[in-house]
């Protein structure tokens, strides 16, 4: 009872005292608020595209064969599959043929896929929404219209017309954005790619639990072939989205640790009038822990303070502001940028990374320096 | 009740946070709840065309699909290379690209 | 209530700057008196002050408060001693600026975890003793001298002590408000509180308040005289 009476009293004091410079507070607390929410942003983006692409890749194949030659990948010829289809367990095998289009006019690149559903249907595709809206010739942002014939260049310099049968739906646009379904037949002709070679080959197989000894044999029998796997796939998607890893990290430590420094300069510079008042308090009764009790409040009171508003708003910004301030960076040179809305996902570990990595080294920050200043003697004040 | 001390407007305020904090995971919860629909459509696209990929970056084959970049090329299409700086520091080294430094 | 025995206190021993502030005093206090401590400054009057207050620990030599040995109290009950024994009043006040003069009134209680209401009741009814309960929510540094003064006096006895001690009260005071501190203190030794005062000030150690004078000098105790 007492010890909570106490506590409280030397809050009441702690936040009279910081509400003597206001100002520079308040202004603390902006900055200070703004870096959690830059590390707060940047945690949500990442983990919620992490999410998004463990859920939406669950049903990516289970098993993709590229070539390599020379170090890149290459185009596997079809005849591959026949042995492949001969290894026990394996249920399908059919080739893929994609690749990426430069469309000079919208200066963007494209996805170009073929798609079996479009093969009797030569000079139709089906595109994606931001190829659509990148393909707005006449008014901006105005998407284009089924039936519309977009030119498609192709190897040799000659153009293909290529009509706009349908669009893939704007809620898969995280997956679709960039995508240009054609036929075959219109793939084969912007493409030089003879009739006997494909991108790579799709695999299914009975049992997921072989798909390890699949993938051995099949770089048994074409030790040139890549086999990547579905768990692979999401394996990659975990790791490239993984919050400590990025660059983007760096560049936010390195913002982070020069508000360290400011605020340790802050803290460390106590004024004289500060170390004077940590002497009145001694005489008048203080204790050495009752000062650092007082710093500790002021640095929790500040930090707890740009902890809440941070996370807060940076929950605004990425799941309701579509990460509007990211956009320029995450976007890049891309020149199609998916809108998409992502699904939130929060969960207690980022708040726990978000409270270890700001409220508490702040907080020892502030305590730290003043320790010194604590321990004065309290007879110091008589002497001033 | 008028919050006399100090201490007791920033008790409030710190339960208003923690409030908002309630908020967000509540928010989060429905927001997935609703949006599983839109999940499932994803899903089933990424089925049908057998795609392997989310469409985030275009400008570059790794960016593109990160799952399908080549393997033996570091220099040119290494994540953090220099020529391709914004969306190299957002994403990270694909794992298969990691074993091949360390010599695996 | 204290006696002091040769008290020697040294400030930076052993270095080329050490100084003997005070050297073979000794003095005992007796409770419900007036004492004052008169001496040019440097004489060591402050710090003798603070090794009363206990809020230094004399180089050599005992005290006892209450017939109890403080000098070799740990810091920690040093402190609490301090707290509950002492109202202290210093040179230029000390107050806390930017805060009321209520809250500066209230902070020596601050650590003992007193209830809030009680504790700011008590502390309203020392202003109002001090005349200057009107001022409670004003900031400390837009009060008069005077006003100043009794928010001083009204901290150093809000946690009751039984001990006043006053350093240099009435150095930046113009003699009205001297003669006024004088007459506050009459009423204090009046309710039976033990008071020491260091001053170089007629007003002060002069005053029929004191009971005592001890003249200090060169670290020394030249004479104590009582004056009643």
């Amino acid at each position: 009872m007492g010890a909570l009476e106490k506590q409280r009293h030397i809050l009441d004091f702690t936040l009279s005292s910081l509400g003597r410079r206001k100002g520079k507070n308040i202004a603390l607390i902006i900055v200070y608020t703004f870096v959690i929410f830059l590390l707060a942003s940047v945690l949500f983006l990442t983990d919620s595209l992490k999410k998004e692409a463990s859920q939406i890749l669950q049903d990516t194949p289970e098993m993709t064969v590229q070539r390599l030659v020379a170090g890149r990948q290459d185009l596997i010829p079809v005849h591959y599959i026949e042995a492949i289809k001969q290894i026990k367990g394996v249920q399908s095998v059919t080739p893929r043929l994609w690749g990426y289009y430069y469309d000079a006019r919208s200066g963007a690149n494209y996805t170009l896929m073929v798609n079996a559903e479009l093969n009797d249907h030569a000079g139709e595709i089906i595109i994606g929404t931001g190829v659509s809206m990148r393909n707005a010739t006449s008014m901006p942002n105005h998407a284009v219209w089924k039936n519309d014939v977009l030119p498609f260049k192709t190897y040799d310099g000659s153009v293909v017309p290529l009509k706009v049968k349908g669009f893939l739906s704007s809620s898969s646009e995280l997956v679709t954005s960039d995508l240009v379904l054609v036929s075959e037949a219109d793939f084969r002709k912007i493409f030089p790619i003879a009739k006997d070679h494909a991108t790579d080959l799709v695999l299914k197989v009975r049992n997921g639990k072989e798909l390890a000894t699949i993938a051995a044999k099949i770089t048994q029998i074409h030790p040139d072939c890549r086999p990547i796997l579905r768990e692979d796939i999401l394996r990659t998607y975990n790791a490239v989205f993984d919050w400590r890893g990025g660059v983007i990290l760096m560049v936010l430590a390195g913002g982070f640790f020069a508000f360290i420094i400011l605020a340790w300069d802050k803290a460390t510079g106590l004024s004289a009038e500060e170390k004077r008042e940590i002497g009145i308090l001694k005489a008048i009764g203080w204790e050495t822990s009752d000062i650092l009790l007082m710093k500790f409040w002021e640095g929790a009171a500040v930090s707890l303070t740009a902890f809440f508003m941070g996370i807060f708003l940076a929950y605004l910004h990425i799941f309701l502001a579509s990460s509007i301030l990211f956009e320029p960076f995450l976007k890049g040179w891309s020149v199609l940028y998916p809108h998409f809305r992502l699904t939130p996902y929060v969960n207690g570990y980022q708040i726990a990374v978000l409270f270890f990595l700001t409220v508490i080294p702040y907080t020892v920050v502030t305590i730290v320096p003043s320790w010194r200043s604590a321990t004065i003697d309290p007879d110091s004040v008589m002497r001033m | 009740m008028i919050l006399q001390r100090k201490s007791d407007v920033f008790f409030s305020s710190l339960a208003v946070g923690v409030l908002l904090m309630c908020l967000i995971f509540l928010d989060a919860a429905v927001s997935q709840r609703l949006d599983r629909e839109v999940v499932r459509e994803r899903r089933e696209i990424v089925r049908v065309l057998e795609l392997t990929d989310l469409c985030l970056f275009t400008e570059a084959r790794y960016t593109r699909h990160p799952s399908m970049a080549d393997l033996h090329t570091p220099f040119q299409d290494h994540p953090l290379a220099l020529e391709h700086f914004p969306s190299g520091s957002v994403m990270a080294i694909p794992p298969h690209l990691k074993l091949q430094d360390s010599g695996e | 209530m204290i006696h002091l025995q040769d008290i020697r206190k040294v400030f930076n021993a052993g270095k080329p700057n050490e100084f003997v502030a005070i050297q073979g005093v000794n003095l005992s206090i007796d409770s419900h008196g007036a004492t004052a401590l008169k001496g040019p400054s440097g004489s060591g009057k402050t710090t003798l002050l603070s090794l009363l207050g206990c809020m230094a620990r004399p180089t050599s030599g005992r005290i006892t408060l209450q017939e109890r040995e403080i000098t070799s109290l740990p810091e920690r009950f040093l402190t609490a001693i301090r707290r509950e024994t002492f109202g202290i009043i210093f040179q230029q006040f000390n107050l806390i600026k930017g805060i009321t003069a209520l809250e500066n009134v209230m902070l020596p209680a601050y650590p003992t975890g007193a209830k809030h209401a009680s504790l700011k009741k008590r502390a309203m009814a020392l202003l109002d003793l001090m005349n200057i309960a009107d001022k409670a929510d004003a900031k400390v540094e837009w009060l008069s001298g005077g006003e100043t003064q009794r928010t001083a006096i009204a901290r150093a006895l809000i946690n009751n002590p039984a001990i006043i001690i006053a350093d240099e009260p009435t150095a930046h005071l113009d003699t009205a408000l001297s003669r006024e501190f004088m007459e506050i203190m009459r009423q204090l030794k009046n309710e039976g509180k033990t008071i020491v005062i260091a001053s170089h000030d007629p007003i002060a150690y002069a005053s029929d308040v004191i009971d005592r004078v001890v003249e200090m000098r060169d670290g020394i105790l030249v004479s104590h005289e009582d004056v009643t």
